[in-house]
């Protein structure tokens, strides 16, 4: 090949990198631009600082680490709409996402905004805060000293929900306070058309006290949304927090998350995530113990087909001694569904008698399908107990010969083994009603 | 109980068969007529498991000789869920554990795919309750049991009367009970052979896999069949498992060797 070529061609190069280096800075500066302007004033300084976090970074690409088996070409592709005025919606639209355990519990939002008439929260016991977090600074100035606290701010899409960050949902348990009703934060996004929606949840757990919060995104329309969420948890010590995240988005929709959890000395968080909607989801997954003996337990599912993709990273990071962690994480990925799993644990020199066990099972039910797992242990301290274990497989022969031969044709068995995979996460969803529902859409997806 | 009208529930011919290649079954030949208890015996390796995976159907086994008819059809054309419609049930030596179902969907979802190729109506949950609640007694088990994952973290005991509740609710014509003993106590082994010995009548027959002659001390045999390197060596009466018992399998096999 002569010269002449060479230089014609690499030219090309350099500039097609240089555009998506640069389309993937302005894009990302494009999506500030769709916030909205009225922020509360305590909010701004917040606000501000996410902003110019911002501006200095661009939509990850395949080369970085964090983003290896993500694309988010699509994504960058898509152009995102502000939501100028929420939908009016009434309960009849709703009906199939109210649950009969949280009728004065519930806080709804429509398209990331609060909608007051939708909620209910007539049944709480007193001195529990339950609302809109934009209003709620009024009553509980404290507020200011736990919004956007959490580490890991700087992470691209923390920092531009940060950066647009106009309201959210709060939930506050005051001190020895035991909530017996779980509480729902329930996110609907209408879909009718390509919004970008960034829901904003904080839970602050006072010490001593316990309560359950649903975190439940549902669509009802079928557009290219974009849900970029952040969900703060702050557990103060010897409090437990149960907590459920359930993502039905629409199947052509965009959902990108952040939960991150501190925990106090001896508190528990016991988090369930399942992931069945969205085209391409991805949770990024934090527990920071900040005291001794905390628990944690993180519980996932992710279960996808068609062409999409479920990427959950998590983080489990340890900073005192004897505290537990337990961590489940499965995936199930039909025809050319590609589910990830990164499952990070750090325990430091300090945290000495940490037991922590991680286990990521992946059930592949189409040859096209693709799973990528990794755990990824950093262990300093030298006494410690760190188990993990990955699998990545099809159904067990045994196993669906054991049903076919009570009568159950292979591939009643085949769905019948794929169902009690999943069930086994889904039946840590600790509110019973929604729990059925769930059951009975995988168990009807998949006519057992 | 042997009846001289009886008719023949299974008939095995010459039958041989490989797994991964490597013979196991080298020409057996059994007959059996309704009513009648039959054991197979033999030592680690004789292919007595292997000839009960085989009658259920499981793919790792290839057959690849001779024939089996079983009440009129030729079983080895059968899908496994077909034999079993047509009522064949394999007890297994392990169970295995299915945690995500409920014991009462899986035998509700068996029962029903059993009376649907018998062109009877499904049972509806309310419906099978009564029914299965009847069977529950029979093996002393706990309402408890049904709630449970299939065989989840059950006890041995639990996993093999697990298995004798599937087989009285699918009521077969040939029960194969693959070394229904193995791991039992004495208690739990008189609960799984009185299920055994109520669930079997003139209609149907059954097919003793073990190790042990202590099994057949609760369930009366009609004819024992000893088994070694892939084919039956002898065939007598209860008095062949006494002789077993004390003597061991050597003569059998030195006999054979001759």
């Amino acid at each position: 090949m002569s010269s002449e070529v060479m230089h014609e061609v690499n030219p090309t190069i350099g500039t097609e990198r240089i555009s998506a280096k640069i389309d993937r800075t302005h894009y990302l500066a494009n999506l500030v631009k769709l916030r909205n302007a009225d922020c509360p004033d305590w909010m701004k300084t917040a606000r501000d600082q996410a902003s110019a976090i911002v501006q200095e970074m661009a939509i990850p690409s395949a080369r970085d680490e964090d983003w290896r088996f993500t694309d988010l070409s699509e994504l960058v592709q898509t152009e995102f709409e502000t939501v100028e005025q929420s939908a009016a919606l009434g309960f009849e639209h709703i009906k199939a996402y109210m649950l009969p355990e949280t009728v004065n519990s519930r806080l709804v939002f429509v398209d990331g905004v609060y909608a007051p008439d939708l909620s209910s929260i007539d049944d709480l016991p007193e001195g529990i805060f339950l609302g809109s977090l934009a209003q709620s600074h009024e009553f509980l100035p404290q507020v200011s000293d736990h919004f956007g606290k959490l580490p890991g701010g700087e992470e691209v899409f923390t920092a531009l929900n940060t950066a647009s960050v106009t309201d959210g949902a709060l939930v506050w348990i005051p001190k020895n306070q035991s909530v017996e009703q779980p509480i729902h934060l329930l996110m609907i996004a209408t879909g009718t058309a390509n919004h970008l929606i960034q829901p904003r949840v904080l839970v602050i757990a006072e010490s001593g006290s316990r309560s359950t919060i649903l975190e439940d995104y549902v669509a009802l329309g079928d557009r290219a949304y974009f849900v970029n969420s952040v969900a703060e948890i702050h557990i103060a010590d010897n409090a437990k927090v149960i907590h459920s995240r359930v993502q039905r988005d629409s199947q052509s929709a965009f959902h990108i998350a952040k939960t991150a959890v501190s925990q106090a000395r001896d508190s528990q968080y016991s988090g369930v995530a399942v992931h069945f909607g969205s085209a391409l989801a991805r949770h990024n997954w934090e527990t920071y113990s900040q005291g001794e003996q905390t628990h944690s337990d993180m519980l996932g599912l992710s279960w996808i087909d068609s062409d999409r993709l479920a990427d959950t990273h998590s983080l489990i990071a340890f900073s005192k001694p004897h505290c537990t962690a337990n961590q489940v994480n499965k995936c199930i990925a039909d025809d050319k569904a590609h589910a990830v799993f990164n499952g990070r644990i750090c325990v430091p020199k300090l945290a000495q008698h940490t037991d922590a066990a991680q286990l990521s099972r992946n059930l592949l039910l189409s040859p096209k399908a693709r799973i990528d797992t990794k755990p990824q242990l950093e262990i300093v301290a030298d006494n410690v107990k760190c188990a993990h274990g990955a699998t990545v497989s099809q159904l067990e022969d045994d196993a669906v010969f054991y049903l076919q031969s009570r009568g159950i044709d292979s591939d009643s068995a085949r769905k019948l083994l794929t169902y009690a995979f999943a069930t086994e996460i889904i039946n840590n969803i600790p509110v019973e009603s929604l729990r059925t529902r769930l059951q009975a859409q995988v168990r009807s997806a998949n006519q057992v | 109980m042997i009846s001289p009208n009886a008719s023949t529930i299974l008939s095995v011919k010459n039958l041989t068969a490989n797994v991964d290649g490597t013979q196991i079954l080298k020409g057996l030949n059994l007959e059996i007529k309704a009513g009648e208890i039959h054991a197979i015996m033999g030592p680690n390796g004789s292919g007595k498991s292997t000839f009960s995976k085989i009658l259920a159907g499981h793919p790792a086994y290839e057959v690849t000789g001779g024939e089996i008819n079983f009440m009129g059809q030729n079983l080895l054309e059968l899908d496994p869920e077909d034999r079993s419609r047509s009522g064949i049930f394999l007890a297994f030596q392990y169970p295995l554990e299915i945690p995500g179902v409920t014991n009462r969907d899986f035998l509700r979802v068996s029962c029903n795919a059993k009376r649907k190729h018998e062109g009877l109506e499904e049972l509806d949950p309310m419906d099978f309750d009564d029914v299965v609640y009847e069977k529950l007694e029979l093996l002393k088990m706990d309402a408890e049991f049904l709630d449970r994952g299939v065989n989840e973290g059950f006890s041995g005991g639990e996993k093999k009367r697990n298995e004798i509740l599937q087989m009285a609710l699918l009521e077969p014509k040939l029960g194969v009970l693959d070394e229904i003993d193995s791991g039992l106590d004495i208690d739990a082994l008189r609960v799984v052979s009185s299920g055994v010995n109520a669930l079997s009548d003139s209609n149907n027959a059954m097919l003793l896999v073990t190790h042990y002659q202590r099994l057949l001390d609760y369930i009366t045999p009609d004819f024992i069949h000893v088994m070694a390197d892939g084919r039956i060596l002898q065939t007598g009466t209860k008095e062949l498992a006494l002789k077993l018992e004390a003597e061991g399998y050597d003569w059998i096999l030195e006999g054979a060797a001759v």
